[in-house]
């Protein structure tokens, strides 16, 4: 068995649903961005995998959208932990149950 | 492309995911969340990409796992009541996962074994980042000044008139 863009295609897959899993079902904040990360990573698998087996030779695309995805990836991040802190310092909670003030 | 070496990535970033996602402890989850970082830059490196996996180590192990240890570490009095799992979530993920995988078995062109790889350089990257790339790294380059200024506004002290 040699691994095919199939086999690839699976495991992006299971990460992806497994980070879907901690967005939703969790109700820490910062699960909810854990959960986000792993489904950026997953995404990034796939635009390499589908790189790695389109034809070649062939400019570096897949490669040069998985690093601008990692960039943009590690802003969010940034900007959704300062977010947290914000929330935590505002609330003394982090839990976003809790966080039900615009609730008509 | 090395099945054994496949196989062992794959059970790594899948029971680290599981681990991440599904640990009561933050912090235990945070550490999880590196383990799959590891499988992943692995998985880039296995696929010819390099840089890429390096850049997915630099980035994610170094600065994003970091930042998510810290900001733990600043609002760790709210641990409690952080238990309990939404099970409406957990469905969704799974009918989520069976749809993919449903459409993934059924595409036959995935099949194909990988074609042949002549090597990408670092060379090729930084030039192709130079020319016809160089709109979106300037916009990731300003899109990363602002997040950095916005970050450092958002936990600003609020003063208190």
């Amino acid at each position: 068995m040699i691994p095919t863009l199939q086999l690839f295609l699976i495991i992006s897959s299971a990460l992806f649903s497994i980070g879907l899993l901690a967005a939703l079902s969790r109700r820490h904040a910062i699960f909810i961005l854990i959960g986000i990360e792993l489904m950026l990573a997953a995404a990034n698998l796939n635009f390499i995998a589908f790189w790695r087996f389109g034809p070649q030779p062939q400019p570096p695309v897949g490669v040069m959208v998985a690093i601008f995805s990692i960039a943009i990836a590690a802003a969010e991040a940034a900007v959704g932990l300062a977010l947290v802190i914000a929330i935590y310092r505002h609330y003394r909670s982090t839990n976003v149950d809790q966080l039900n003030q615009l609730k008509g | 492309m090395n099945t054994a070496a496949f196989v062992v990535i794959a059970i790594i970033t899948l029971s680290g995911a599981l681990a991440a996602a599904t640990l009561p402890r933050l912090i235990h989850a945070a550490l999880s969340l590196v383990i799959v970082f590891v499988g992943i830059a692995a998985y880039f490196f296995l696929l010819g990409a390099e840089f890429v996996g390096l850049v997915q180590v630099f980035v994610y192990i170094g600065a994003v796992a970091v930042l998510i240890v810290f900001t733990i570490l600043l609002t760790r009095r709210d641990i409690v009541s952080n238990r309990g799992i939404n099970w409406g979530g957990v469905i969704i993920a799974l009918a989520v996962f069976v749809g993919l995988l449903w459409i993934i078995l059924n595409t036959t062109s995935l099949t194909l074994p990988a074609p042949p790889f002549e090597p990408l350089t670092v060379k090729q990257i930084g030039q192709a980042l130079m020319t016809n790339y160089i709109w979106p790294l300037q916009c990731v380059g300003l899109l990363l000044t602002v997040a950095l200024i916005g970050a450092l506004i958002l936990v600003m002290e609020e003063k208190t008139e």
